[in-house]
């Protein structure tokens, strides 16, 4: 079947498209969309519906379409896009979906981007009120952003084949977009849809910018690109969307809204069918009646919902042959999917197109999400714009306005407005178009839906949703539309209920009994069309997504086969497996040749903060809970941070580098966050302090060299050192030479083994390490990374702030009560620790588990109980497990784990459901390993 | 995305700023002196109130200054910043 008509249309009719459709290969020619490239063959029907399996088809002819949804196959698979927005190009492989479309399992090969841009005023819409308004800003001066989603300007103009001021709508378009395209400062985006409005005139646009190349997509283009834009005055000129009807199984492929029939036909030169009837409640369907007929469609009758019909439109009806029936309405439909006949009175007119119009909702979306309120206007029967903002206008059938002329006048108004707004008042007068146009659409009956079958009239097609969801959502008690939309999905599906919201507020209001002005819209919120992910991720993904950091020795951890743990932004060394190894035998390995000889990790990411001035050791005092002011320089101490509550949120090393200078380490994860909370305390409560705060993280690269043999190693590469225990004591630090450059070798341990910290310039970290590992191949150095480093510091119960530590944990309940001053007057906490709750003999403590199976692994995170049976619950959970591990010096596995009451449990048993059953664990001390300390020095 | 006009750097978006909580709520001089309930109210009361409030703001990706600002927790509007140690301006919501 042929539907494309001889002439007419904006299609490039010399030229083929092939394409293919549910298996079926067709042709549509450049300027088709899917939707028109198939009803040009006579293919009305899409898919099914979501619940129902009813057949759909193509309601409306642009982003509004409630039904037309497909997955394109080719190029790349996309799933749910509509028909009626696909622009056609050659190749295109798509089929229909039953309301759900599917993911691709392949990577989007296609770039996506984004840019910013900065305007004095943004118009949305080129349409005719757009287009006078951006070219009236433009005139004024102003630097004029203009969006629109369609792929070329003229918006309502494209679908009819009207004249302005006597010359085709096309030529005046064309000279208004050309003289805004040369004039400096403009910027004109088609295929741009603004789908979200935020504050301070902060816009979001999708633009669609090789979509429609399809194969010929250059790899190189951005294939979509999200505008961030930033406005002083906006112009929404967004326009009016028709809305249908409903009755009983309106939801036939064929039964179209009138005017997007319309635009097949002018701007694709494409007929909806052969014989066609028009269900109207307004002036407007006459338009289509009278154009569809003088194009050859057999317009069998118009049914006008009105007492009376419009005499002049009416008179030319009847001079081309088409029956106008006043006062009456289609009660319903007939055909096996396709329609076959419209249900008028007690007649069945047959036909293979309803054309149907029920008035037009001005399109409010951005204007509600930037908070504007909406008012009912009783006439249109559509919720329009009810309030002035200060920097957003509308203009346009966005307003209701649905004269052409008087639109242009408001776009002129709000052109102006708006570039005056932004402080531009110069600029010509910009002539408003008139229109031939013989039909306007105001003035019609508001009439939302047909009496018939409840279950067959369908408010929400793509939802299935029908009169008689809506109505058993009153019916049980919901009166608030926001939960009548939740309760029946009406507005929810991709469209966002374009055409079937109003209606649905309006059957709501007429079964409640309500005016409709006195109901609350339904909140409009971004994105206004579909937008992808791909879209939002633009180039943040992959290794863009976000910074990888990488020490100064990474490339040899790469090297060696070290796996990576992410933590944070940082790639650290997991462990350096050697053939045949997995996690946890290379651990075991690692952690026996450093305790039993040498071992060495790269400590570079640990977070460092040169903290400096007169008041430094003061400042400290306040921040750690332990004395620093009056550690000596050249010597160093741990440290425990908490917040005002008491609880523990970070702990590290701060080295005395001079009288007016400390080195404060933190723990990876929180470099930053410990940076930003010294400057909040400066900043805010101590600006009268001399203190002076620098990250130098990546200034250094930290090498902690680890056990009974780092002495031999570092007296081989430190020859000026003395480092024997008596002349380098435990917890001090020396600048020395190590491998030949300066360095500053800190004597600290996080695994209780004798251990030195060595710190040069992250330049020379490579070469030092090298040097290190050469060193101490005789006594068989190993690398080994965080699993090792965790194990060795849990065998010695020191927690990992973050690991065992919650921001629910205090310095008593590690039973580090040996770091907290009883001297200072205060320190931030302090206080706090005198608080009943913080005194009570039941807090979660930190202690040892060993299982009674020294075989048996607890997962960390496992709960607590104290009966080996478990009672009916709830039961009750002691704590959890927070580190658990195999150990190669104990010869078995151990946990640390949060207890309620715990240091006064040690020695009992208790019990930790793993899988089905309760693994019994014998609690004890979180010290687990050298307890007396003898390893230390040595 | 709101914008935000840091006192130091001018408007900037709102994905810059690091939000500090009310303003106005200073360290007490000598905690060992306050009752736990007053020492509490330190801690953990705040003022949740709908209309103008004066809260603390860092420009932490920016100049990582922190300032004071009023925010119409109505509207998200603000309605004035001004540098820390200067009294809280006068606003009309």
């Amino acid at each position: 079947m042929n539907l494309r008509t001889p002439t007419g249309g904006a299609v490039d009719r010399n030229t083929v498209l092939h394409f293919t459709f549910n298996g079926t290969e067709y042709t549509g020619h450049p300027g088709d969309t899917l939707a028109s490239a198939l009803l040009a063959h006579g293919v009305h029907e899409i898919g099914s519906s979501v619940k129902l399996g009813r057949p759909r088809g193509i309601v409306a002819a642009g982003s509004e379409d409630p039904t037309s949804l497909v997955q394109v196959e080719a190029p790349f698979s996309e799933p749910m896009l509509l028909a009626t927005t696909v622009e056609l190009y050659d190749g295109l492989v798509a089929r229909g979906l039953a309301g759900q479309g599917r993911l691709s399992a392949e990577p989007d090969p296609a770039r996506y981007d984004a840019k910013h841009e900065h305007c004095d005023v943004l118009v949305v819409g080129a349409g005719p009120a757009g287009l006078v308004a951006a070219l009236t800003a433009a005139r004024a001066g102003a630097r004029v952003v203009l969006v629109d989603e369609q792929n070329q300007a003229g918006g309502a103009l494209l679908g009819v084949d009207e004249y302005l001021d006597d010359r085709p709508s096309a030529e005046w378009v064309a000279d208004v977009v050309a003289e805004l395209r040369s004039t400096p400062g403009v910027l004109v985006l088609e295929r741009t849809t603004a789908f979200g409005m935020y504050q301070d005139g902060f816009v979001l646009a999708l633009q669609k910018r090789t979509d429609h190349l399809g194969f010929a997509a250059p790899a190189s283009a951005a294939r979509q690109r999200v505008w961030r834009i930033r406005t002083r005055q906006t112009v929404l000129a967004t326009g009016a969307h028709e809305r249908p009807v409903v009755f009983a199984d309106n939801d036939r492929p064929g039964i179209m809204l009138a005017s997007s029939a319309r635009t097949f036909l002018h701007r694709y030169g494409v007929l909806p069918g052969s014989r066609a009837v028009v269900f109207t409640t307004n002036d407007s369907a006459y338009c289509a009646a009278i154009d569809l007929a003088e194009s050859g469609v057999d317009v069998a009758l118009v049914v006008d919902a009105r007492p009376e019909a419009p005499a002049r439109l009416a008179t030319e009806c009847a001079a081309r042959g088409i029956e106008v029936r006043a006062g009456q309405v289609v009660t319903g439909t007939d055909g096996p999917g396709r329609i076959t006949a419209a249900h008028v009175g007690d007649e069945r007119i047959a036909c293979d197109a309803l054309l149907v119009s029920g008035g037009w909702n001005p399109v409010v979306s951005l204007f509600s999400q930037a908070r504007g309120k909406l008012r009912y206007d009783a006439e249109l029967g559509a919720f329009v714009p009810g309030e002035e903002l200060s920097s957003v206008r509308v203009a346009g059938s966005a307003t209701g306005e649905l004269d052409l002329t008087a639109c242009a006048r408001q776009g002129r108004d709000a052109g102006a407005g708006a570039a005056r707004a932004a402080g531009f008042t110069a600029g010509g007068q910009v002539p408003l178009p008139a229109s031939d146009s013989r039909c306007t659409a105001r003035s019609g009956l508001v009439l939302w839906r047909v009496p018939g079958s409840d279950d067959t009239s369908f408010v929400d097609l793509q939802r299935d949703s029908t009169v008689a969801d809506v109505l058993r959502a009153t019916g049980a008690g919901l009166r608030s539309l926001e939960h009548i939309k939740r309760y029946t999905t009406i507005g929810t599906a991709h469209d966002q209920g374009k055409t079937s919201g109003m209606i649905a507020a309006g059957i709501v209001a007429e079964a409640l009994g309500v005016e409709l002005a006195e109901q609350r819209p339904t909140t409009f919120r971004p994105p206004y069309t579909s937008v992808s992910f791909a879209a939002l991720a633009g180039r943040d993904r992959g290794e863009l997504h976000d910074p990888v950091r990488v020490t100064s020795i990474h490339p040899w951890h790469v090297e060696h086969g070290a796996l990576f743990e992410d933590v944070g932004q940082w790639k650290r060394p997991w462990y350096y497996p050697r053939p045949g190894e997995d996690l946890h035998t290379a651990v075991l390995r690692e952690c026996k040749a450093t305790r039993e000889g040498v071992g060495m990790m790269d400590g570079s990411t640990l977070g460092k903060i040169d903290v400096q001035g007169r008041d430094a050791g003061a400042f400290l005092d306040m921040l750690y809970t332990n004395m620093m002011s009056t550690l000596k320089v050249g010597r160093i101490r741990y440290g425990v941070m908490c917040g005002v509550d008491g609880m523990v949120i970070d702990d590290g090393t701060v080295i005395r580098v001079g009288e007016q200078r400390y080195l404060v380490t933190t723990t990876t994860g929180n470099a930053a966050k410990v940076l930003d909370w010294m400057e909040e305390w400066l900043q805010t409560e101590w600006p009268h302090l001399d203190v002076h705060c620098t990250s130098v993280t990546e200034h250094w690269a930290t090498i902690p060299l680890v056990g009974p043999r780092s002495r031999d190693v570092l007296a081989a590469v430190a020859p000026d050192l003395d480092v024997s225990n008596e002349a380098f004591e435990f917890m001090t630090w020396r600048d020395t030479e190590v491998a030949g450059v300066p360095a500053r070798v800190c004597r600290i341990s996080f695994s209780g083994e004798l251990a030195y910290e060595i710190n040069v310039t992250a330049w020379h970290g490579i070469t030092v390490w090298e040097a290190l590992m050469a060193a101490g191949e005789r006594y068989g150095i190993t690398p080994y990374g965080t699993e090792t480093m965790h194990v060795l510091r849990a065998e010695k119960g020191y927690p990992i702030i973050g690991q065992e530590t919650d921001a629910t944990v205090t310095p008593q309940d590690l039973g580090m009560s040996w770091a907290v001053s009883k001297k200072k007057r205060d320190f931030i906490g302090k206080r706090s620790f005198a608080r009943a709750e913080n005194n009570r003999t039941d807090r979660k403590q930190l202690v040892g588990l060993l299982p009674a199976d020294p075989s048996v692994l607890l997962p960390e995170g496992s709960q607590i109980v104290e009966t080996d049976r478990l009672p009916e619950p709830p039961v009750r959970m002691l704590g959890h497990v927070t580190s658990s591990y195999p150990s190669a010096a104990l010869g078995r596995t151990f946990a640390l784990a949060l207890v309620r009451s715990g240091h006064e449990r040690i020695g009992e048993t208790l019990y930790v459901p793993v899988d089905d059953s309760l693994v019994p664990v014998t609690v004890t001390e979180s010290v687990l390993y050298d307890k007396e300390g003898a390893r230390r020095d040595g | 995305m709101q914008l935000i006009p840091c006192p130091w750097c001018g408007p900037r978006e709102e994905a810059e700023f690091h939000y500090g909580g009310q303003a106005h709520v200073a360290y007490p001089e000598d905690p060992s002196a306050l009752t736990d309930e007053e020492w509490a109210r330190y801690v953990f009361f705040r003022e949740n109130p709908s209309g103008p409030f004066a809260e603390r703001w860092s420009h932490n990706a920016g100049c990582r200054r922190w300032f004071n600002a009023v925010r119409d927790t109505r509207t998200h509007d603000l309605l004035a910043v001004y540098r820390v140690g200067e009294p809280m301006p006068e606003v009309t919501a």
